[in-house]
């Protein structure tokens, strides 16, 4: 089952890869390869069988509400290649 | 010309900011207006390898709400990922809840004036935490995001589609407003983006049982605006429906300044969210010890107390309305009225009198209010034992809020208390009539309405300290006998 | 060859600290030399040589269970104020603000970080070729690949730079390279260890893990790093065992399953014969050998590479050149700067499973691909539960050959997953398991991998002890300049 262009293109899309052509033809050979192989799994028998989310039963328990972080906004707005004035910045969004 | 008669469908989802103080899965304060990015932790900003744990405060007051609106709260439900790329969402995903909320169900019963209620049935409601905010203005080509929002705990309310006009519409979102603040749950501030509703509107011939297609309304933060916005679609849909073309299905905003709708241009029309469970996260499980525990701090719901304030206590529908639009207006109500048994009626006078114009005047809300119930409690106690008269009280009201003292105390320094005695009142009345021969002998000559004159001259005489009641009975028996 | 020095081993290392024969800084000189000499390995992306020597000079002998104690830890875990790239470009110049869970531990005990592992980037690969860094070289041969992820790691221990490292197993990156290096690697069962810090690929398969070259060394770290961590919701409050004691249990009476499909077509047979052959030395000390099967092995690769990639499409959402990471140059518009930064700061390994896993969760797959995965993992685990009803532990080669040339797979992913046939399935089930030197082949190491039941590390690292008592694979070093 061959993926076709249009699908690969509107699959780099939704995960915001900007691939050139020859790149996406290049992974949509593998990606049609793995695909291919993980197609196995529709010859089992699934019936009864509840999916496994989590393999153990996690028992850490939830959060007391409280607030234990203080201010880090210099060190993390460090961190960014675009930050200003208190705000990480990005391109102009038009909503 | 409008051949066909159509019938709006409307169903609102309302966000709700939850009352906790850290977010719905890290230590940082929810705490509103802070600089930007102060209160985002390494966990808000979605730094490699940080990790959600989720906030039990928050789960409670999810089971709260499904409870305060009969809904059946799901012993274990499982927090998903949405997946989109935006900028005010840090990880490129949203924790939320998908295919198995915590709430599911449930029902709130909505006042739609003219005595008509319309009972909203609830699809669901789960919890996911909040965006980041944009800012679009203040750099050059560029956008600000602030993570301070980011992460907070939101519970969203889903309603069936099930109301027909944009005034069901509204009433349906006041009344969930005033139900979320009166279970502690949210603090239903609009301006601060507390308490947010997208509103889905329809429309489909009259009869018709298929739902059409539907526009979003997103980002309405005020009643009034959501009402003419839902109006605005309504008939815009008509319009473009009767002229032949079809209804878009996208995501509108309401433009206040031109009063209508418009559609948001960046939005994708259709989001593939890739749904998955979160695996950074068990199951939340609410035990049937914490049902029954919250069951059992649940106050008195609005609905409840509206009746009980119609049937018990006789007030009009308009009093027990006014007095339980919110839950601390109520209290304080109540607890003047264990001070004052028996005065259902004056109580509800002087809070949603008096009391409600000096809050008004002041700003303050009622939790603020300088006057506790049992300090009007006293004054109120001085009017049915009739040491003061009515508008005295309001004077003596008006020396208390600013601070001079208890009911007692300033009506004793002001010399306020009214005059009940008979024979003070009678000298003061044989004074008048004394010095009013005149209009004392009009009224024995069958004038009526001099009568009130007369005792507005006896009250003048008695700077106002005269028993009202008292004062009528003596002088109509003054002027009969002499 | 020739053979490991005791100082080549934590528990040499911490009695000649003891004895006064050896200082902290003279450890750390030791490993900076060394890893300096074989910097041709490609095992360090950073090292922290300044830093290393300022802490062993702070150090007291015995002030911790791991103190003096050099140590490499694999670049996916944050560590404060030092770079953490994850091989990738995209964090190649990120200092992490904080520290993971396990380094915190690790520098709490005492042990002294020498610098950041190479390793295939975000922990996706089998060879430690796809680290943007270039890939590791295979101490025993130099032409060869050292298996991945945690390839650094690996190699790091086994040309003798430290006594132990750190590195992370989603499908066998701790166990292969451990394998393919002779040297010991052992994944504790899923949530064992706090994942808190440590980058994510796959959320529900990831652990922490150790490579060391005796087992008497993966039980010391274990029990300094294991253990409840409220930053972590998925890991485990069960507490630790006492892995250092219980080390010398033995194998007496140990029914150990040797697993038909772990000797499956694709094994080269000099390497089933190998590790068969340590298994044989393991009776000798008295364990009992059961033929066992485990049908659903084969499903374990489909099934893997349909759960990684999808929670690492999702987990790797954040990489958007935002707030931290690699940003394109100019970006013209938000689409851009997504788009470009991440087809730029990502490898290829990397965007081909960003993209299946995106495929199998978009909309119309998810029941197909997702949630049919999710319930053949059921599968396998109930295969394994099956299992150790009748033994006690479960046994087969790590892989299938020994360490193949670099490039020799790079053109056939496909052909690089499927050789992770013998270990991904653990990491499905969410178990403990372990990969032990059993021999050689051609002069390469053979690993034999030792798979237990949820929290039976004990029972692992007994009988990876005891065979190490008897046998001296564990103690062959590569020669220089293999």
């Amino acid at each position: 089952m061959a993926l076709d262009s249009a699908t690969l293109v509107h699959l780099a899309r939704l995960a915001r890869l900007s691939l050139g052509a020859s790149e996406l033809e290049l992974l949509g050979a593998d990606l049609d390869r793995t695909l291919a192989m993980i197609d196995q799994l529709q010859q089992i028998d699934v019936n009864g069988l509840e999916p496994l989310a989590q393999p153990q039963a996690p028992d850490t328990g939830n959060r007391v509400d409280s607030v234990t972080e203080e201010d880090h906004s210099a060190q993390l707005l460090g961190l960014s290649p675009a930050a200003e004035g208190g705000y990480f910045l990005v391109p102009k969004v038009i909503e | 010309m409008s051949q066909t008669q159509w019938q709006a469908v409307i169903g609102l989802e309302c966000h709700v900011q939850l009352l906790t103080r850290s977010k719905m899965f890290s230590g940082a304060s929810t705490a509103y207006g802070a600089d930007p990015n102060t209160h985002a932790c390494a966990l808000d900003v979605a730094l490699p390898g940080t990790l959600p744990v989720a906030n039990a405060e928050a789960i409670r007051l999810a089971v709260r709400f499904g409870l305060a609106v009969g809904a059946h709260i799901r012993p274990m439900s499982v927090f998903a990922r949405k997946n989109y790329f935006y900028p005010d969402l840090p990880k490129g995903y949203q924790i939320s809840q998908y295919e198995e909320p915590i709430v599911e169900g449930g029902s709130v019963r909505v006042a739609v004036g003219d005595g008509r209620s319309i009972t909203v049935a609830l699809t669901r409601a789960h919890l996911e935490e909040d965006a980041g905010k944009s800012v679009h203005d203040a750099f050059h080509g560029a956008t600000g995001i602030d993570l301070n929002r980011a992460g907070t705990p939101l519970l969203e309310i889903v309603s069936e589609p099930v109301m027909h006009s944009a005034a069901e519409a509204a009433a349906y979102m006041k009344t969930l407003h005033r139900l979320v603040r009166w279970l502690r749950i949210c603090d239903g501030n609009l301006e601060e983006g507390s308490f947010r509703c997208d509103a889905n509107v329809s429309i489909r011939p009259e009869g018709d049982s298929t739902l059409g297609t539907r526009t979003e309304i997103k980002n309405v933060n005020s009643f009034r605006f959501v009402e003419k916005a839902i109006e605005y679609e309504i008939e815009r849909q008509i319009r473009e429906l009767e002229a032949g073309r079809s209804i878009v299905q996208e995501t509108r905003l309401y433009d206040e300044a031109r009063q209508q709708t418009r559609p948001m241009r960046s939005k994708e029309s259709a989001h593939d969210y890739r749904y998955f469970p979160d695996p950074d996260l068990p199951p939340v499980v609410v035990p049937a010890e914490l049902q029954e525990a919250e069951r059992a701090l649940l106050p008195e719901l609005p609905d409840a107390r509206h009746a009980r304030y119609l049937e018990a206590l006789q007030l009009s529908a308009y009093d027990a309305g006014q007095l339980t639009g919110d839950r601390e207006t109520a209290d304080y109500f109540e607890a003047l009225l264990s001070g004052v048994p028996g005065q259902a009626k004056l109580c509800a006078n002087w809070v949603l009198g008096e009391v409600s114009a000096a809050l008004n005047a002041a700003q303050y809300d009622i939790v603020a209010c300088p006057i506790a119930p049992a300090q009007l409690a006293d004054l109120l106690g001085r009017i049915v034992d009739g040491s003061i008269s009515g508008k005295i009280a309001k004077d003596v009201f008006t020396a208390m809020w600013a601070g001079e003292g208890s009911a007692d105390a300033v009506i004793a320094a002001r010399g306020l208390g009214q005059i009940s005695d008979d024979s003070a009142l009678v000298a003061a009345i044989d004074g008048v009539l004394a010095a009013s021969p005149e209009q004392a002998g009009q009224f024995r000559a069958g004038d009526e309405k001099i009568f009130t004159w007369l005792v507005g001259q006896v009250m003048r005489a008695t700077r106002g300290k005269a028993n009202p009641s008292r004062l009528n009975q003596l002088l109509r028996e003054r002027l009969q006998s002499c | 060859m020739s053979r490991i020095e005791a100082l080549d081993t934590v528990s040499g290392q911490l009695a000649a600290l003891a004895a006064g024969s050896a200082t902290a800084i003279a450890l750390v000189e030791r490993s900076l030399e060394r890893a300096a000499a074989l910097v041709e390995l490609n095992a360090l992306i950073t090292t922290t040589a300044d830093a290393a020597r300022a802490t062993a000079a702070r150090l007291t002998p015995g002030s911790g269970p791991l103190a003096g104690v050099p140590f490499a830890q694999k670049d996916l875990f944050c560590t404060r104020g030092v770079r953490t790239t994850c091989g990738s470009r995209m964090l190649a110049d990120f200092i992490a603000p904080y520290d993971a869970t396990v380094s915190e531990r690790l520098n709490a005990a005492g042990a002294v970080s020498i610098g950041k592992a190479n390793m295939d980037e975000f922990a996706m690969g089998s060879s430690n070729e796809n680290s943007f860094f270039g890939p590791v070289r295979n101490p025993w041969d130099r032409q060869r690949v050292p298996g991945g992820s945690s390839g650094g790691s690996a190699a790091l221990v086994a040309a003798g730079v430290v006594p132990f490292a750190t590195g992370s197993d989603t499908g066998g990156s701790v166990r292969q390279p451990a394998a393919l290096c002779g040297v010991v690697g052992l994944k504790p069962t899923y949530g064992r260890v706090s994942r808190y810090g440590m980058v994510a690929y796959a959320s529900s398969l990831d652990q922490a893990g150790v490579l060391a070259h005796t087992a008497d060394d993966c039980a010391r770290v274990l029990a300094a790093i294991a253990g409840a961590d409220p930053r972590d919701a998925t890991c485990s409050t069960r507490p630790l065992d006492d892995y250092v004691g219980a080390l010398g249990s033995g194998v007496r009476g140990l029914r150990i399953g040797v697993v038909a499909e772990y000797f499956g077509a694709g094994v080269d047979p000099a390497v089933a014969q190998a590790v068969r052959g340590a298994l044989q030395v393991l009776e000798r000390e008295g364990a009992v050998l059961v033929d066992v099967r485990l049908p659903s092995l084969p499903l374990s690769i489909p099934a893997y590479y349909v759960l990684a990639p999808a929670e690492a499409s999702s987990n790797l959402a954040r990489y958007d050149g935002v707030r931290f990471g690699h940003r394109c140059d100019a970006p013209t518009d938000l689409a851009d700067l997504y788009g470009r930064s991440r087809a730029e700061g990502f490898g290829t390994e990397v965007k081909r499973r960003i993209l299946a896993g995106t495929y199998v969760l978009s909309a119309g797959y998810y029941d197909a691909y997702y949630r049919r995965a999710q319930r053949v993992r059921r599968l396998i685990a109930n295969d394994y539960q099956r299992a150790f009803t009748e033994v006690d532990l479960l046994a087969g080669p790590t892989a299938p050959d020994v360490a193949f040339a670099l490039g020799e797979k790079a053109a056939d992913p496909l052909a690089m997953y499927a050789a992770d046939v013998n270990t991904v399935a653990v990491n499905l089930a969410g178990l403990p398991a372990i990969s032990v030197p059993a021999g050689f082949v051609t002069g390469l190491p053979v690993g034999l991998q030792l798979v237990g039941p949820a929290f039976g590390e004990t029972r692992l690292l007994a009988a990876a002890h005891a065979l190490q008592l008897v046998s001296d694979w564990h103690l062959q070093a590569p020669g220089a300049a293999a």
